[in-house]
């Protein structure tokens, strides 16, 4: 792991090519979450917090192995916890670490009209660089997984960097440091993937979890988070994991193509108003004055 | 006895119609007091501003230059609702002003029939039954009142993200995107008819008055309707009037 790392590969809102964009080629980072194997101890929380240099946050126990309610703008990462009742009725306990995705095709990065506000590395990061950042919350609504969280004092957007100022430096994320029963785990894209993919041959062939296997959502074109479900087949019962997550095509099909075409075309009346100055001329007070005849020359003023 | 609604136009249309000033000369017709030219302008300033503002957002990698006029792409984001706002309330007065000459007549149907005569001046002066709005005018009235009516349920939506959800936000600027797209190609032809493609327009909405000759050549019902004369004979006799100082 390098600085190289950081080269940025997709800025939000940016004209002309990403510089500096493929020079070199980087690893894809992946983080995976083995839901089958946390705790819910909530160090990885505890990291985030230390690590990013956040506050402390009250909460009130409502009952359940969950800190918080949500994430918020100050707290970026979440055991959500769900006590779900199989159709056998047994029942069972679901903890899944909430951050952000790091979709390899971030839809708050196609909604983000700000230039530079948002950018993905090379290593797959999707980091929000606040100082561009205009507080429209557009990538709010571009994210199919809730992850950017809005601070109405500062009018700015936050979430989870995947510590991208650790990892610049050669270090994990604090939270995969942090996790003390190795659920937790932070490598390169296809490793990640390796040992998901056995895990989960693992859940189905031994212990019994016959639909166990790995959330890397297509919808988003992948994601640098995957999981391990004890359920692939169905990720909402981990808490707002949807199943076919994807960006709305306002923010690709729309902000991509339709926008600059929408733009000419309503600079054509422009042109419009132009050409038919140029060809039909203005349209005058009547009674016109007379037409005169200028020495050796045309007739002054309009015929028509 | 009035009702509250005509008070809210009434009351300041008096103030300003008191204060400002509006002389009418010798062949000269009132054609807008100065409560309709005030807030013609008040709107008129807030398109701009919102038109600006909105663009540098729109599409920063054209128009990444509009933001730095009102400090910075976050204070412009933040200035942009308001101007939105402005020209939503402003505009609707002018609406509630309006309201009855912009009342769609069954001339209109015809005038908006021929506007290919009426784009390539077929004629040297308009349709007798064309009145103090043409249709052309009513159109573009009617659509900018839709315009903000949609610019006000998605601007407040995408103002409020979070009381509204993913999904009107992401339908909501389309829609907000369209109508000022709408409205940029209005804002041309607006602009183009009212100064250098029919002369002796803008002093309607500077001064308030236009020419008499201005009112039977563009707008010959109203032109009966105020002085009633026949817009023809009018023009007639002027015609004969410039032909005997010749």
């Amino acid at each position: 792991m390098s600085a190289r790392q950081l080269q940025i590969q997709k800025i939000s809102g940016h004209p002309g090519p990403v510089p500096g964009k493929g020079m070199h080629r980087e690893e894809q980072l992946c983080k995976l979450v083995d839901t089958t194997t946390c705790i819910g101890c909530k160090a990885c929380e505890v990291a985030c917090v230390e690590w990013n240099d956040m506050p402390f946050h009250p909460t009130l126990f409502d009952n359940t192995y969950q800190t918080m309610p949500d994430t918020s703008w100050n707290y970026w990462n979440l055991i959500k916890f769900h006590e779900v009742t199989n159709p056998d009725g047994s029942f069972q306990w679901l903890m899944r670490k909430h951050q952000c995705m790091h979709c390899a095709q971030p839809g708050c990065l196609a909604a983000c009209p700000a230039d530079g506000a948002i950018v993905q590395y090379q290593s797959g990061i999707v980091d929000f660089q606040q100082e561009n950042c205009i507080g429209c919350q557009f990538c709010v609504a571009g994210c199919p997984f809730n992850v950017p969280k809005f601070n109405p004092e500062t009018k700015k957007v936050y979430k989870c960097t995947l510590c991208s100022d650790r990892v610049g430096q050669g270090l994990e994320p604090a939270c995969i440091k942090a996790c003390p029963t190795g659920c937790l785990h932070f490598g390169a894209k296809t490793d990640m993937l390796t040992l998901a993919q056995a895990r989960a041959q693992q859940l189905r062939q031994v212990s019994g979890y016959r639909n166990a296997g790995v959330y890397d959502p297509k919808g988003v074109g992948g994601a640098s988070v995957v999981y391990v479900l004890h359920d692939v087949t169905q990720p909402e019962k981990y808490g707002g994991l949807p199943s076919s997550p994807g960006i709305p095509i306002s923010f690709t099909v729309w902000k991509d193509w339709f926008k600059p075409v929408g733009l000419i075309a309503a600079v054509t009346a422009f042109a419009g108003v132009i050409l038919h100055y140029v060809t039909e001329g203005p349209r005058r007070v009547q009674p016109q004055p007379p037409i005169k005849e200028v020495d050796g020359g045309a007739p002054e003023g309009r015929t028509k | 006895m009035t009702t509250p609604a005509q008070d809210l136009r009434r009351k300041p249309d008096r103030f300003i119609n008191r204060i400002g000033l509006t002389v009418v000369y010798r062949g000269e017709l009132l054609r807008h007091r100065a409560y309709t030219r005030f807030l013609h302008w008040v709107y008129g300033i807030f398109f701009f501003l919102a038109l600006l503002s909105g663009f540098g957002i729109y599409m920063p990698w054209i128009f990444r230059w509009f933001t730095p006029l009102f400090g910075g792409g976050a204070i412009t984001r933040m200035l942009h609702p308001w101007f939105g706002l402005g020209f939503v309330v402003s505009f609707a007065l002018q609406a509630h002003n309006w309201a009855s000459d912009m009342k769609w007549q069954p001339g209109d149907t015809r005038w908006m029939k021929r506007l290919k005569d009426y784009v390539t001046h077929r004629d040297s002066i308009e349709p007798a039954d064309v009145g103090f709005f043409n249709a052309g005018q009513k159109g573009q009235f009617w659509e900018i009142v839709a315009g903000c009516v949609a610019y006000l349920i998605t601007g407040v939506v995408m103002w409020f993200p979070e009381l509204f959800g993913r999904g009107p936000v992401a339908i909501g600027y389309v829609i907000h995107d369209i109508s000022a797209l709408i409205m940029l190609a209005g804002i041309f032809i607006h602009v183009y008819l009212s100064t250098i493609g029919e002369p002796g327009t803008f002093q309607a909405m500077t001064r308030g008055t236009v020419s008499e000759a201005w009112a039977w050549t563009h707008h010959p019902g109203w032109y009966r309707k105020v002085t009633g004369r026949d817009p023809v004979e009018a023009l007639a006799e002027a015609r004969a009037r410039m032909k005997t100082q010749e």
